[in-house]
């Protein structure tokens, strides 16, 4: 299987010099990525769970913290699927046919969600439960 | 004979047929479509979860008191440590995975047998790890009361250290009677897992121990547990306490909503499951890559379709230990 291996990622500043020290390379970068998510979860930083900064975002209870995982969380998820599941090498058209229908269904669901759940959460700490003991 | 073909109009497009449009072969591809709407089923679980977690976010367990065991360590109590482990554990599993698969490219028959390998033993080791996650979960640490409506109450001390019920309930060297048919209600048979103590031997206990206080659901404006003092301790205990709660199973928990165990079980356990898959499919192509027949077949493909599996796996639980240890 003679395939053409794309060797540079972030968006070619860094160059490898063959792919398995790409890949080397990616661990690398996952490793760190998680390290950071776990000490982050580890220590929760007063600073980033404290809302009032963070105004524009009033989705109920999203912290600065809850966001910064789910950046994270993407940004491993785009590296694994770009390079150990070989996307980056794929022909356009495929990655556009898995990734973006993928991207626009899961959005679309969470938005969804977060819309109904808002109501139903309205609704059910207001009105239904008088006592809950 | 050639007078009778027909030849349609699409024959030598790209589309026509007998080529790879995509360039992937056609296992590859069926390979991703299946990825994909697989992906889809683990984001309904996952978006479930959010809607339940947030529904109930002022009462939610907290996972940090949870999710604090570490095997062979008995009584340290470190948060995330293990959880932190398992993820980088299935990211090197992955890598090995991806260096299997290049060595297959390069038709290196040794190697992709030696990185198979260590991914195997990655695999197998993650599910040790999340089964004996499942253990601990399901043994249960301190124990908890619950109460009528369904929530539950845990035991802390003055100092807010957790206090487990077995610690502080009175010794009852009475014999336990045994259910039967004419003594209660007749449809009802004995519990599956009885408790260890029994709500009386707790509530004595409580009486006897003037230092212990409940801790109720609720969570205050800074994210903790609400502790409550001793004398609304003991009317919420008594009016309210119902039955002693000891470890977890799907109808209820110690540590907290009844949904927060059968979410865990549910979500933890289809990734579980996925994983196992995973981990046949893995041992089929190490055998296979062992005996010679990727060499035969000229193609080492099927390695690299088994990665894909595999990446998938690991992806889905890098959000799973997102949204449900850290967020």
């Amino acid at each position: 299987m003679a395939q053409e291996y794309n060797l540079a990622i972030f968006r070619g500043r860094l160059k490898f010099k063959d792919n398995r020290s790409k890949i080397w390379g990616v661990f690398i970068f996952l490793s760190i990525l998680t390290a950071i998510e776990v000490g982050l979860g580890m220590a929760r930083p007063e600073a980033l769970v404290n809302t009032k900064w963070f105004q524009f975002i009033p989705i109920l209870t999203m912290t600065p913290l809850t966001f910064i995982f789910i950046i994270l969380t993407i940004i491993k998820a785009y590296y694994i699927t770009w390079d150990f599941m070989h996307m980056r090498d794929e022909v356009k058209f495929l990655r556009r046919l898995i990734v973006w229908s993928a991207v626009f269904f899961i959005i679309y669901f969470v938005v969804l969600i977060l819309l109904e759940g808002q109501y139903m959460y309205e609704v059910l700490t207001d009105g239904l439960i008088k006592f809950d003991f | 004979m050639e007078a009778t073909v027909v030849k349609t109009r699409t024959e030598g497009t790209i589309w026509g047929g007998a080529n790879k449009p995509l360039k992937a072969s056609y296992g590859k591809l069926m390979l991703w479509i299946f990825l994909f709407s697989d992906s889809l089923t683990f984001t309904g679980f996952l978006v479930s979860y959010g809607l339940t977690r947030f529904r109930f976010a002022d009462s939610w367990p907290i996972a940090d008191e949870v999710f604090n065991h570490i095997p062979f360590l008995h009584g340290v109590e470190e948060p995330m440590i293990f959880v932190a482990f398992m993820t980088f554990l299935l990211i090197f599993s992955s890598v090995t995975m991806v260096l299997a698969v290049d060595a297959g490219a390069r038709m290196k028959q040794n190697m992709v047998t030696f990185y198979l390998f260590l991914t195997l033993c990655g695999g197998l080791t993650f599910l040790s790890s999340q089964a004996f996650e499942w253990a601990t979960f399901i043994k249960g640490s301190y124990g908890a009361v619950e109460t009528t409506g369904g929530n539950i109450l845990q035991f802390v001390d003055t100092n807010g250290d957790r206090v487990s019920v077995r610690d502080f309930a009175l010794a009852d060297d009475s014999p336990r009677e045994v259910h039967a048919k004419n003594k209660g209600l007749w449809h009802v048979g004995e519990p599956a897992t009885p408790t260890t103590v029994s709500l009386d031997q707790v509530k004595e206990g409580f009486l006897a121990n003037d230092n212990i206080l409940v801790r109720i659901q609720e969570k205050d404006a800074q994210g903790q547990h609400i502790i409550l003092s001793r004398e609304e301790s003991k009317a919420k205990f008594f009016d309210e306490g119902v039955m002693v709660v000891e470890g977890a199973n799907l109808i209820h928990n110690e540590y907290g909503h009844r949904l927060f165990a059968n979410y865990f079980f549910f979500i933890t356990g289809f990734h579980g499951f996925h994983v196992s898959i995973g981990i046949t499919l893995l041992f089929t192509v190490f055998f296979n890559s062992i005996v010679g027949t990727y060499e035969k077949r000229k193609s080492y493909e099927m390695v690299e379709k088994v990665g894909l599996y595999w990446h998938f796996v690991d992806l889905v639980w890098v959000f799973v230990f997102t949204f449900f240890y850290l967020v």
